[in-house]
């Protein structure tokens, strides 16, 4: 048990995962910081050093200014909504209410699709006139709103796509959490007449909070990483209302080919996703309570 | 056990240099195509390319589906980088000045110099010729090629007291007709649309450049280093795209392309401006009685032409060169233009395929088939540019801008036309 390996047998062993780490992602993450002092090249004009001239880009660029902000709108709004969802729905499942299981199942569900064909779910909730919304809509005499096809609706009109798959998956997490606390504290607190409002705030919520910061942090990273839904549905528009940081990574690397301003946007996303990253932990763990 | 392997190893290898050797006159290609229409179109590519091999049993030919127009280029581009090209592909005519730029492709009036060859190439319509060409070569030939109609609901028309022969020549019969053909229900709440003009993401620029080739002008030329979007014929386009929606004959805001004949068939919208590629699932859909027309004009009849043509890539053998230009040529023969063209819909892009039996027959049937054909004499080239996508999306954000109203037709055309040269101004 204790036998000490060779020094030999301990380099191989790292080998193996520190190279597929280095070649898939620090030679990559390495590369997008290189390629972001370089310009665009192509085969008939090849790319030369520019210093910091795609980053004095960035600040001129004002459809990143909306990217940006449709990024912050997008992640203020599905955080809270889906953690707050996720809650509610453990909590229902959590309680001895008849057909949990199926229940459960159900609300679980829409985490096991694949976000592709979520988003052709929600194509077909969203048409205006033949959709499903139209028809509730239509039903109740109201006209039928042009969900995908109007600067107001597009972008909350993906956060709801995003809550609705999200949800379902912190909520398994929130019902770990649940059946992991022990019910004498909350006897305890009802015996010394605590209502079911108080004990939720003052017993549960706190016992809770590891769980939500693995929930927010994951919520987060979710909320600029999953841009699938919008490549399907809208492509970012109309006029760029819908457009979220990875997916304009993607039009402009991809869809431009202009690989120099994609590894500068890159570079920018890595640095704003460690900054919160780095204030939610702060944040988070100076108040979290771990047994 | 190694001394086995080190008597076998010598006896593989050389029976390896001896396979490749017998192969030297002989090409295995490759051949990248994307599929973009509601169409049993694997199948068909399959037949053709295994009729080839057929009569070419020295060759080989892979057919590789690659997804749609935009993967399909962006594979054969990463493949050609990584110095591993398909020898051939179907991409998007208005690729040609990205694969230029790129120097992926080879000039097809450089490799096929024969009489025949040059015979072969002359029998395209020029319609579809016009955006082969750079510098006065020929970079590729046309295959799929589409352009948009007017699909309209006869019964609609009949409901509405118009003449269901009669389609609307001029946008302002349209505004007419359209207003006419506007059914309300009891809280006021639309029904029917009048028509329907997809106006978003790269489709909408698609149908936008019709618009504005009926008013006599071009949004894009032969050079590539030129985007005319700050023209009055532009700006009197997209001023219709918004009287349709004010005058309520078309849904306001954004219109998807996907939906449309779906929206169609489902009777949400007594008429539609979509692709030829479309006449198949439409005919087999539509449980009402339903024609086809030219698309309304500004000042006469006009149309975007789009599509998929043959490129052949360079650095390949030249045996590989070869077996391409012949693979190409064959999938071009009149007969096999007429196979895939009544599979799909797509325009067959030569006199001779529709002078064929077949093709004869076919148009007879379905004789919303030739609307197209006819009308391919007002069509104008898609917009294509160096740097295309990028372009293509100021022209994109511009369209979008106006019609959800964020702003107005000349100030979003202006924004476009001066971030177009900004990017443009270098090639020039």
């Amino acid at each position: 048990m204790n036998m000490r390996l060779s020094y030999g047998m301990g380099f191989i062993l790292l080998f193996v995962p520190c190279s597929l780490l280095v070649a898939f992602t620090h030679y990559p993450a390495f590369k997008a910081l290189l390629n972001s002092f370089w310009n665009n090249g192509s085969s008939i004009r090849p790319s030369r050093f520019v210093g910091a001239r795609n980053y004095e880009a960035l600040l001129e660029d004002d459809k990143l200014m909306q990217v940006l902000s449709n990024s912050f709108i997008y992640a203020i709004g599905t955080v809270p909504l889906a953690i707050a969802l996720a809650i509610g729905m453990a909590l229902l499942v959590n309680s001895r209410l008849p057909a949990t299981g199926l229940m459960r199942l159900s609300f679980f569900l829409p985490t096991m699709l694949p976000m592709v064909a979520v988003a052709n779910i929600w194509l077909f909730f969203y048409a205006p006139g033949i959709g499903l919304a139209s028809q509730i809509l239509n039903a109740f005499g109201l006209p039928s709103i042009n969900f995908l096809g109007s600067t107001d609706t597009s972008l909350v009109s993906m956060m709801v796509v995003a809550v609705w798959k999200e949800a379902g998956l912190f909520m398994i997490f929130y019902l770990a959490a649940l059946q992991s606390i022990p019910t004498n504290l909350k006897d305890a607190a009802r015996l010394e007449g605590a209502g079911s409002v108080r004990i939720f705030f003052d017993v549960v919520m706190p016992l809770l909070r590891p769980t939500t910061i693995f929930v927010a942090v994951n919520a987060l990273i979710n909320a600029f990483r999953l841009v699938d839904h919008i490549v399907v549905m809208t492509r970012g528009g109309p006029n760029n209302s819908s457009s979220l940081l990875l997916y304009y990574i993607y039009e402009v690397t991809f869809g431009f080919r202009d690989f120099a301003y994609g590894a500068t946007l890159t570079v920018l996303m890595v640095v704003i996703l460690g900054f919160m990253a780095a204030i939610q932990f702060w944040v988070l763990n100076r108040k979290a309570h771990y047994q | 056990m190694n001394a086995r392997m080190r008597t076998a190893l010598p006896l593989v290898m050389s029976a390896a240099i001896a396979c490749s050797a017998s192969m030297a006159q002989a090409a295995d290609l490759e051949f990248y195509f994307p599929v973009g229409v509601n169409a049993p179109a694997v199948a068909t590519i399959e037949q053709l390319t295994n009729a080839w091999a057929a009569q070419n049993p020295q060759h080989s030919v892979k057919a590789v589906y690659a997804g749609n127009y935009e993967e399909t280029t962006t594979k054969a581009l990463t493949a050609a980088q990584a110095g591993d090209p398909p020898q051939v592909a179907v991409l998007l005519a208005i690729d040609i000045f990205t694969l230029i730029e790129e120097d992926v492709i080879l000039p097809i009036s450089d490799i096929a110099t024969s009489d025949a060859d040059k015979a072969w190439i002359d029998s395209f319509y020029d319609g579809f010729m016009v955006d082969t060409m750079f510098d006065g070569k020929v970079y590729s030939i046309p295959f799929q090629r589409s352009t948009p109609v007017f699909y309209y609901n006869k019964d609609a028309f009949r409901a509405a007291g118009l003449d269901p022969e009669v389609t609307p020549a001029t946008w302002d019969e349209m505004v007419e007709m359209g207003k006419k053909l506007t059914v309300k229900d009891s809280n006021g709440n639309v029904t029917q649309w009048g028509t329907r003009i997809p106006n978003l993401g790269l489709a909408g620029a698609w149908l936008f450049g019709g618009l504005v080739k009926s008013k006599g002008d071009g949004l894009s030329t032969d050079t590539g280093t030129e985007a005319r979007f700050n023209t009055e014929a532009a700006k009197a386009s997209l001023e219709f795209l918004q009287r349709l929606a004010d005058e309520e004959v078309m849904a306001p805001g954004g219109i998807t392309w996907g939906d449309t004949p779906k929206a169609f068939l489902e009777g949400q919208a007594a008429s539609i401006w979509t692709s030829t590629g479309n006449l198949a699932f439409i005919n087999e859909n539509a449980e009402f009685d339903w024609g086809v027309g030219f698309l309304p004009g500004g000042d006469g009849p006009g149309a975007p032409v789009g599509g998929g043509n043959f490129y052949i890539f360079k650095d390949i053998t030249d045996e590989e060169r070869d077996a391409a230009l012949d693979f190409v040529r064959f999938m071009t023969t009149p007969e096999n233009q007429a196979i895939w063209s009544m599979a799909t819909g797509y325009i067959a892009p030569s006199q001779a395929a529709w002078e064929t039996p077949e093709m004869q027959a076919y148009s007879e049937r379905l004789p919303q088939a030739l609307v197209a054909l006819e009308q391919m004499p007002h069509a104008y080239r898609e917009f294509a540019t160096f740097q295309r996508a990028r372009v293509t999306q100021y022209l994109v954000d511009a369209i979008e801008g106006v019609i959800t109203g964020g702003t107005d037709a000349a100030t979003a055309l202006a924004e476009a036309q001066e971030k177009a040269d900004e990017v443009l101004g270098e090639y020039r």
